[in-house]
Parts: structure tokens; sequence; C-alpha cells
């Protein structure tokens, strides 16, 4: 009888501690989530404003601004555009 | 003892007292622990509630708005997370301290030296930042969408009472450019105009919640529910295309500062889908510059400003009187003098003779257009402009479209009817005229505009004119667009081009100035119609007035970028520029 008490309270002595331990384990781990997750919203922060930054450097007024005063590039006038006749030019 | 002689003493209490006050302390001590017993077990929420509001919180999970796509998924409107920097008014923490101190009771101070370091982080003065920084109690903001770097920076100070918020900014990467579309958000991220309004619903997000279990640090420990997650706003994608929006931009601008007019629109539109695929308007704004959001730039001209079309109607005329078969292409009609309705005389500005019906769209005869247009009743030719969606709204869900006007056809008197047909006692918008223009361009029928990207056009929108009606006027139209029209400027070499000028006066006060709106309509290539341009300039003043000068060479260019930047194959000859048949390389040329 008093064999079994021992065990008994081993037993609940092994499992009072591991709750305790599963409970800690379960509160760093959200903890870990949380962090993760705050992590994954300043990806996408980032990814948003990297998007708008391309936007920003790839719209077509910069482009076109930049082609004409910094290249010098301009459209071509009729009297300087070819047309190649024979379909083995056009490669 | 003496005591003991008292005969109260000697006399036996009765036993029920003893067993009574037992029974009595029972019952009060049972009823504590059907207390106790209750609280515990069965209406044990209040103090559960209690307990939990000392340790849990509710967060907000935050959604985002939605973006504004272009039709190949470039980004024309996003929102980023930015912060709001909050200054609050906190408790001391000693009451100890507020003794020690009698002007610190109520809010831990900042130092002069904080604030400082604080302004220049926020690039503010630093005394209007002392300004907001609230005395007592309560919570001010001091800057709002700062950048998360420089919150983050603010943050690192640790200063007390000061907190970064989340909230969203939007950017619009293509600024003036589309303005007039994409329109803009407010503070709060709510649209304001353009498509963020219109389409305000399906791009807003719906903000969660959750509960959670912090520890003393404020640590979040346990998630132990979501109270509502949270919905990010759907993505919209426009029917525009940023490279077509931007040539009808620069090339409006360009000639709206030729011109010296007022003002001016260009829109670009897919008539096998109804897409509108630019719309640009001058002048414009910045939509990120918060600081302009107001007055007449902010108007979207081709959906909210009616003008008398003028001209640009005619051929709608013609193609009535081909469909009821009374006139055909050939059919003469003489065009002599002017045509008199009581004290009103209506006249051609260069007298004609007689010409055919094609010849009086080519060369644009008010005169011939009246004479046609007499044939038909007030309620036939209302009937023919009503389904062509004059006089009424788009209903795209855009933000003031007007309807323009077309009166009711029982109050038409002749020369009422004579006007209207050439265009004049109407009004439209520049959509409107465009979108009418697809009856020609498709084979008569009439589909929805959408500025929405289309992957299933449909097929048969509501029939108008017949599709020989319609290749008819086309062949009339691109006349018009030819040498002996009134805009060989609309021609672009390669191409074959159909379209039609307009130029009408305005009505100031009731009566027509001399100010004029110049305008062209047109569709391009002929063969098999895919892209109608219309383009209006609101008060060319410097010199030139006629839509065959000032609206066909801005219709040229924007219809000639569309076609080459849309690999539309020629359907022309291409005028001999210089020819090569060569297998050298092509260098050197110049």
């Amino acid at each position: 009888m008093l064999r079994l008490h021992v065990v008994l309270i081993m037993l609940l002595l092994a499992s009072a501690i591991s709750l305790v331990s599963a409970q800690h384990r379960s509160r760093s781990l959200h903890t870990q989530l949380e962090r993760e997750h705050q992590r994954m919203r300043m990806l996408e922060t980032e990814w948003g404003q990297l998007q708008i930054e391309q936007g920003t450097l790839a719209a077509h007024a910069r482009i076109s601004d930049l082609a004409e005063t910094k290249l010098k590039m301009h459209a071509p006038a009729r009297n300087q555009v070819i047309v190649l006749d024979s379909p083995e030019a056009v490669q | 003892m003496k005591l003991a002689h008292n005969p109260l003493l000697a006399e036996l209490l009765p036993a029920w007292r003893a067993r009574a006050m037992l029974i009595i302390m029972m019952v009060l001590f049972g009823g504590l622990f059907v207390r106790a017993f209750w609280l515990q077990a069965i209406d044990n929420e209040f103090y559960q509630r209690k307990g939990e509001e000392r340790f849990s919180k509710v967060l907000p999970t935050p959604a985002s708005r939605g973006r504004v796509l272009d039709r190949n998924e470039q980004v024309l409107a996003m929102s980023t997370q930015v912060s709001a920097i909050v200054a609050e008014a906190r408790p001391s923490r000693t009451e100890a301290k507020a003794k020690a101190n009698p002007r610190d009771i109520g809010a831990e101070k900042l130092s002069a030296a904080q604030i400082r370091q604080l302004a220049d982080l926020l690039d503010m003065d630093h005394r209007e930042v002392a300004r907001k920084i609230p005395e007592q109690r309560g919570r001010g903001y001091l800057k709002r969408q700062v950048a998360p770097d420089v919150a983050e920076r603010i943050l690192a100070l640790k200063l007390p009472g000061i907190r970064a918020e989340p909230e969203y900014r939007r950017y619009y990467p293509h600024g003036e450019v589309s303005a007039h579309v994409v329109g803009f958000t407010g503070m709060d991220d709510k649209g304001l105009e353009g498509i963020e309004l219109a389409m305000n619903r399906p791009l807003t997000g719906q903000e969660g919640s959750r509960r959670v279990i912090t520890d003393a640090r404020r640590n979040v420990v346990e998630d132990v529910e979501t109270l509502k997650p949270p919905r990010d706003g759907g993505d919209v994608r426009l029917s525009i295309d940023t490279r077509l929006q931007f040539l009808a931009h620069s090339r409006l601008k360009q000639a709206v500062a030729e011109h010296k007019a007022r003002a001016g629109s260009a829109v670009v539109l897919d008539s096998r889908t109804g897409e509108v695929l630019a719309l640009a308007n001058w002048p414009t704004y910045n939509p990120n510059n918060r600081a302009q959001l107001s007055g007449p730039p902010l108007r979207n001209r081709a959906f909210t400003d009616t003008y008398e079309p003028g001209s640009t109607i005619k051929p709608f005329v013609a193609a009535m009187a081909l469909d009821a078969g009374r006139y055909s292409f050939e059919t003469p009609v003489d065009c002599t003098g002017k045509l008199h309705f009581g004290r009103y005389a209506i006249g051609d500005a260069h007298p004609h003779g007689v010409l055919s019906v094609a010849e009086v769209i080519q060369k644009s005869s008010n005169v011939g257009v009246a004479k046609i247009a007499a044939q038909f009743t007030p309620e036939e030719m209302w009937r023919v402009y009503d389904q062509l969606g004059f006089g009424s709204p788009l209903k795209l869900g855009f933000p003031g479209e007007a309807a323009g006007r077309l009166r009711n056809p029982a109050g038409w008197k002749p020369v009422e009817q004579a006007t209207m047909s050439y265009g004049h006692g109407m009004s439209v918008t520049l959509m409107q005229m465009a979108r009418a223009y697809m009856v020609l361009a498709r084979d008569g029928d009439l589909i929805p505009l959408s500025l929405t990207r289309v992957d299933t056009p449909p097929i048969n929108g509501l029939q108008v004119f017949s599709a020989q009606t319609a290749r008819e006027v086309r062949r009339m139209l691109e006349l018009a667009a030819g040498p002996g029209g009134t805009a060989p400027k609309a021609q672009i070499p390669g191409y074959r081009v159909a379209g039609k000028t307009g130029t009408a006066h305005k009505l100031e006060g009731g009566t027509y100035a001399n100010k004029y709106i110049a305008s062209f309509v047109g569709f391009a290539p002929v063969s098999d119609p895919r892209y109608i341009v219309a383009v209006m300039i609101d008060e060319p003043s410097n010199g030139m007035h006629y839509g065959g000068q000032v609206a066909a060479p801005v219709f040229s260019d924007i219809m000639n970028a569309t076609l080459r930047a849309t690999g539309v194959a020629p359907d022309a000859a291409m005028p001999p520029l210089q020819m090569a048949r060569v297998s050298v390389p092509v260098k050197g040329v110049p």
C-alpha cells in the first residue's frame, strides 16, 4: 500500500513538473512566434517600400526625362527612319 | 465564592439555546460556503473578467488597403506602413516623487534636451514639439506619417510617453500622370477621388483584433483568441496601360502649352473590349503632395466637364441617314448657300456646291448635315442620340460623372434640330463622345466601357446601326482624315486612320463667345479598328483654333504611339522614307 502511494506521488510530481515546463516552453515558443510575426510585418513593409521605389524609379515620366536630358536621346525624325525591305536584313 | 451563590448561575441553561446557537452558526457558515461555491463555480464570470483585465489585452491586427494596378500589374497606388508619433501624458510612477517635486504632479516631463533631440528627428521646431506634448492628461499626435526608420530611431531614445502607432500612407509612383484615374485617399486611408473612391469598398481592408496575455514587461506570452481575423483589402486591376497613359499625358501637356489653352483632355479606348486604356487631363496634380489637393486641377474633365461637341457628331447623322435607307454613300446633297430658319441662318465657313453624303462628312458641311437631319423627325434623331449614350451618365461609378444635355424631342424646333445635327444646342463629355465612336469602330454596336481590366469582352452590345452602315461611315471618316478632308494632320504613316474634327464656339452666359473648343475623335487601323482616341483642347488661343489644326496632330501622335506600343501591324503602305534593300550592317546613317 505504502509503495503504491510513493509511486503515485512520484508520478504526480513528474506530471506537475512537466506541466510547468510545457507551459514555459509554450510561452517561449509563442514569444518567438510573435517575434517572427513582427519580422514578417517588417519585411512586408519593406517589400511594399521597394515596390513603390521601383514604381517611382521606373515611371515613364522619369525615364523619358533622363533619356532626353542625360543621354540626349530623342525619337527619330521621319527622314532618319529607314525601312528595311528584304526579310534577311531584318534579323 | 459569591458568584456560586448567584441563583441565576445555579440555574441550568436550557439545552435548546446552545443547540440554537450551533444551528445559527452552521447556517451562517453554510451561507458562506454557498456564496463561495457560487462565485467559484457558477457565477464566476465577473471576477474572472476582472482578473483577466489585469493581464490580458486586446491588440488590433492591422490590415492594409489593396493596391491599384495597371493592366500589366504596374503599381499605380500602394499603401505602406508608416508611424504616427504620439505623445502621452503619464502619471508619475511614485507619489513620493510627486511630493518631492510638487511641479511634477501629473506628468513625467521631458527635459529640454530630450525635446530638442525629438524635434531634430521629426524635422520640426522644438517649440512646436513642446507645445504638442500634453501637460496633464490625454494624448496628442506629434507628427503623422513618419517614415519607419525615423520612427525606430525615436523609439530607440526610450522617451517616456512617446510612442509610435502604426498607420498607412499611400504612395502614387506615377504621380500626376495617372492622378485623375487613380484619385487619392485621405489621411484615414479612405478614398476621396477617382478609382480610390469608386472602388473604395473592395480596396478597403478590415482591421482584425486578438486577445493576448501579457507578462509584466508587456510582452505577449499567449494568444488567447482571435476576436476578428484581419482581412487585407483586395487589389484593383485597372484597364489603364501606363505606357499609353504617359504618352497621352505628355502629348496633351505639350499641346496645351503650345496652343496656350486653358485645359485639355485625351482618352484612349480599346474598341474591342470597351476598356479605357488611357485618360489624361490637363491641368493635373500630384497626389503625393497633400498640400495641393484642391481646386480646378482635381477635375477629371473627360468625365465631369461637358462641352458642345460640334462637328464630331456629324457622322452619327450620316449613319442614321444611311441606316434608314433614305441616303447612300453617293446621294447628292445641295450644300450651296445658307439654310434659313426664320431669323436664323445656318451656313458653312467655306461655301460648298453639291456634295455627296460622303463629302458632306469629309468637308464637314453644316448645311449638308442639317438638310439630311431635316428628313428625320425629332423623335427619330433623339432616339439615335439617346442610344449612343448622350444625355445620360456613363455609370462607371466614377465620382462626378456628368450626363450632358440632350433635351426632350417634344420641344425641338426645326432650327434646334438643325443645330443639333452639327453638335450645338446639346452637350456631351469627352468620354461619352469617345464611347459613341465605338459604334463606328465596331460593326454598329455599343458595349459598356470599363475602367478595370476586361478579360472576356462582351461579344455583342447594343446594336445601334447595321454593320454595313458602320463600314460605310468608316470610309467617310477615312476621307475626312485624308488629303481632301478637314484633318489631314490626323494621318499616321503606315496606318489607315479615320476620324472627325470638331470646332465649337464656347457658350458663355447664354451667348457664343469667341472662344473655342477644338476636338478630334477617331480610330485606327481602319481595316480592323482597334483603338479609339478622343482629344479635346479647351480655348486654344495661340492663333489656331480649328480641330484639324489643334486636336488632330495630338490625335495622330497618341494614336501612332498606341499602335506602335501595342504592336499593331501597319495596314497601309509605308510612304517611302528611305528604303534600304541591304544586307550590310546599317550603321552611320544620319
